[in-house]
């Protein structure tokens, strides 16, 4: 059965049980791999990817669910947010083995633009959901506030 | 030695070779072969220079996230002289003409700095040649910079690329100048790692991320017992799964574990979902196997009986028995690290395709030649049909040097006629790892009348890494015990170290920083308790037991010691450098400072990798909500000669976090020879909201050769935690974790 997904402003038809968690659509079917998968149960954020602007857990949002929505992957997360991200993320040498970061960085895209000057407070509340295991949390929060003062 | 050579576009096709290129490699001694054998016949670790002028470089350790790219193509570049932009790298696949590849212990850096600096050098030597050929002038004249050489006083100039051709003609020197320390231009220096910039874009491919025409997904259902046997299959309902293309039983493993995979049914599908409902729907009969009473509360007792015991001498100084039963004051503790899992963001994947009797995999592998040789054994094929391809890792930890993986894609790829990807899910992960080992530490000390430390014993029990290698050891080996417990550093005038026997139960592995783990919880936790025991401050204390500056031979008192592999002549164990980091992170940490009520200061210091690291905590205790919080981290390594003091800063406040993470929360428990743990609730990690705010470190600018920098800042994090612990509350934590069972961070005083 045929489903119609919108992703990184292209259409794409998929063939997949409509049941299946929307990481292994962008990941198996579509070749996306920008969207990691960590633990399957909503429960380490580096599957995160965007669907109409809110941050999902992509390994537990079935793709019967995201059927029509905008769907927004680290491959085509854009605009002066995303990029003042990744300025930061490069200028603090956020990642180590970076196989968190696609999550961590369209988590960080969602919070900055619900609240444009969070607080360490907010960071919390928006990056919890994020694990690394290499523990660039420090760095992750520094890059943060640097890009939230760069976008003004 | 010249060990330097030209390679031809043949040698080095598939890599890097193209035409009119200048291509030299380094022949590298088999992992193998004694030290001071003779290099190996063929060619590797190329670097070539195009016509273009871009320049590529092979790298033979695996990328991990400790930037090890950027380390080696650093040091190539500097001393080459080559415009940064220009450098690009690429990944070797598993083959034993690399030497060796085995990208852990912390030594990338360490064992290849001098040998890829002198093919840098050498490079530079005949592009000069080859530039003062061509002008008719000396070659004295001519100067290297930026990737072109230059004739300053005829003002003429060719890059590097247009002398590629000419300089692939001349003879290698055979020792060629290096660059003075003075003057390198990217050793040393901070410089931004290649692989970030792919990152942020959700770009690279990890182990997971490779996709090949045709390719289809497995996921493996595996014994829920080590070694336990299948004794019924049921896959009708696997198969019925839209998508399931197939299953394919894996052989039961047998003792000892080794490389090989632990057996079990693989669901072969169109894509992952699939293959995960194809497995849910499998029924299968298991029996019971050799390790269903494994059970981590009775073993933990079992252990410490074995540690309230005499065990055998392993290290012995003076008459350490007989100053316990004399000294004024003695003081016991016993102390307990859980087993822990790698717990790697990316869990392990691979991808394995036949052609024939070829087989080639992709795997996020640490030792890839160990990966082909494991392949190779387990599939009935001569080690040159198999190619290893080492993808990008998304953490290893220790986890990925071991090629269980690997060995299952092949065996599935082989038995489903097409190419197979083997997804690890979390709980596979979990219920699968080769386990940092579980220990008992028992440590008893002697104090004369005036608080000094007269008597040390320390006993040690674990079941040891060479479980995995020979059934039915339970010996810990020396290589273990030198991490932390036979090497401890102490001027002592009575010290006895010995060690206990265990039988694992599940595969043990080695976990970043390994035994270090647990014997630096120990000895600097008693440290500790020694200190309060004499009403001494215990950065004093510890300052005094490391003692005035010299160099410790743990040899001469009974001790095999074998350094990490390299001479204690030039990388003693040196008590000047341990005292020193500990002072530079007391004073960091303003250590002595008011505190606000409920806050505590706790430090630890550790040498291992051949690397010093000393770190302060800062805990703050809430006796209203019971709530324990880190506000501050203060961290400093002495690693010798760092290349890249940023990546350095970055493996120190991570490698330290880890060491917090498990600390407070890592424990994988087994019961009725099943592990407790499915997923990140039950096996948690540090999150942002639990990380300290203030993490400040500080690498120490040195000349001394270069030590680890991955594994070291990991051991002092957990007693300087539970040091601070205790200074903030007067509770002591011996046995870790900190909290337990999905305690929101509640510590009961
Ligand atoms: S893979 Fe989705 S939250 Fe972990
Ligand atoms: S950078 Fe490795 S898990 Fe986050």
């Amino acid at each position: 059965m045929a489903t119609t997904l919108y992703v990184n402003g292209a259409h794409h038809q998929v063939d997949a049980d409509p049941e299946t968690p929307l990481l292994w659509v962008l990941r198996d079917h579509l070749g996306l791999t920008g969207t990691k998968y960590g633990c399957g149960v909503a429960q380490c954020g580096a599957c995160t990817v965007h669907v109409d602007g809110s941050p999902r857990r992509s390994c537990v949002t079935p793709l019967r669910r995201v059927e029509g929505a905008a769907v927004t992957t680290i491959e085509g997360a854009e605009g002066r947010i995303a990029e003042a991200l990744r300025a930061a993320w490069i200028d603090l040498q956020v990642p180590q083995c970076g196989f968190c970061q696609a999550g961590q960085l369209m988590s960080a895209v969602a919070l900055l633009k619900a609240v444009p000057k969070p607080d360490d407070a907010d960071i919390d509340r928006g990056m919890n959901g994020n694990l690394c295991r290499c523990a660039t949390y420090t760095r992750i929060r520094a890059a943060i506030h640097q890009a939230a003062r760069a976008v003004k | 030695m010249t060990d330097i050579t030209h390679v031809s576009r043949r040698e080095a096709l598939g890599l890097l070779g193209a035409l009119g290129a200048f291509t030299l490699g380094v022949r590298l001694r088999p992992a193998a072969a004694a030290e001071g054998a003779a290099a190996g016949g063929e060619v590797a670790l190329f670097v070539s220079i195009r016509p273009d002028g871009r320049t590529l470089l092979t790298s033979h350790r695996s990328e991990m996230g400790q930037h090890v790219w950027t380390a080696m193509a650093q040091i190539i570049a500097d001393e080459l002289e080559a415009d940064w932009a220009q450098v690009e790298v690429v990944q070797a696949p598993g083959d034993a003409k690399y030497g060796d590849q085995n990208t852990d212990g912390s030594r990338s850096v360490r064992r290849n700095l001098d040998r890829l600096r002198r093919v840098g050098a050498a490079m530079r030597a005949m592009l000069r040649q080859a530039a003062a050929t061509r002008w008719g002038v000396d070659v004295e004249a001519c100067v290297a910079k930026n990737h072109a050489v230059a004739h300053p006083k005829s003002k003429r100039r060719l890059g590097y690329g247009e002398l590629a051709e000419e300089a692939a003609k001349l003879t290698v020197p055979a020792e060629p100048a290096l660059k003075a320390r003075a003057e390198w231009r990217y050793i040393g220096k901070p410089v931004a790692s290649v692989t970030v910039p792919t990152v942020v874009r959700g770009g690279g491919s990890y182990g997971a991320d490779v996709r090949l025409p045709g390719m289809l997904y497995a996921v493996v259902a595996r014994p829920p017992r080590l070694y336990a046997p299948l004794r019924g299959v049921d896959d009708g309902a696997a198969k019925a799964v839209p998508g399931v293309v197939r299953t394919v039983r894996l052989p039961t493993l047998e003792a000892p574990p080794r490389f090989a995979a632990v057996g079990g049914v693989a669901v072969v599908a169109r894509d992952t979902w699939a293959a995960l409902r194809g497995r849910d729907a499998l029924k299968l009969d298991w029996g019971p196997g050799p390790n269903a009473e494994y059970d981590s509360a009775r073993f933990l007792e079992a252990m410490q009986k074995t540690a309230a015991e005499p065990g055998t001498v392993r290290r012995s100084r003076g008459d350490a028995e007989g100053a316990l039963k004399v000294a004024a004051k003695q003081v016991e503790a016993e102390y307990h690290v859980p087993h822990l899992a790698h717990a790697s963001m990316e869990p392990p994947a691979a991808v394995a395709r036949w052609s024939g009797d070829r087989v080639e995999c992709w795997a996020c592998v640490q030792a890839p030649q160990s990966a082909r040789k494991a392949v190779a054994e387990a599939c009935g094929v001569p080690l040159d049909r198999v190619t290893i391809n080492v993808t990008w890792l998304g953490g290893g930890f220790g986890r990925k040097s071991k090629p269980d993986f690997v060995v299952e894609a092949a065996r599935v790829a082989r038995a489903a006629g097409a190419p197979v990807k083997v997804q690890w899910t979390r709980e596979d992960d979990l219920h699968h790892d080769y386990f940092h080992t579980v220990s008992v530490q028992r440590l008893t000390g002697g104090l004369a009348a005036d608080g000094r430390c007269v008597a040390w014993r320390h006993r040690t029990v674990f079941p040891p890494i060479g479980s995995t290698f020979t059934a039915g050891n339970t010996t810990p080996s020396w290589g273990e015990l030198r991490m932390g417990c036979t090497d401890v550093p102490f001027a002592v005038p009575n010290l006895r170290v010995e060690s206990g026997e265990a039988k694992a139960h599940v595969r043990i592995g080695w976990l970043r920083s390994v035994a270090n783990i647990y014997h630096a919880f120990a000895v600097q936790s008693f440290a500790a308790e020694l200190a309060a025991a004499a009403n001494r401050d215990p950065k004093d204390y510890l300052l005094e037991l490391i003692g005035p500056p010299r160099h410790v031979d743990p040899r001469g008192e009974g001790a095999e010691y074998d350094n990490y592999g390299d001479s204690l002549d030039e990388y003693p164990i040196d008590t000047g450098r341990l005292a020193a980091v500990v002072k530079q992170a007391a004073s960091r940490a303003r250590w002595g400072r008011a505190l606000p009520p409920g806050h505590g200061l706790g430090i630890a210091a550790h040498r291992s990798f051949l690397s010093y690291v000393a770190t302060v905590v800062e805990v703050a205790w809430d006796s209203a909500t019971k709530r324990l919080s880190i506000p501050g981290v203060w961290s400093v390594m002495d690693a010798g000669t760092v290349v890249n003091p940023g990546s350095a800063r970055s493996q120190l406040e991570g490698g330290t976090l880890f060491g917090l993470s498990n600390a407070l929360y890592g424990a994988i428990t087994a019961r009725r020879g099943v592990v407790q743990q499915r997923n990140f609730p039950d096996f948690r990690l540090m999150r942002m909201d639990e990380a300290p705010r203030v993490v400040e470190v500080h690498v120490v600018e040195s000349d001394a050769p270069p030590g680890g920098v991955g594994e070291p800042p990991t051991p002092p994090a957990a007693p300087a935690l539970c040091n601070a612990i205790f200074a903030a509350t007067g509770k002591r934590v011996r046995h870790l974790p900190v909290f337990r069972d999905g305690n929101p961070n509640r510590l009961e005083v």
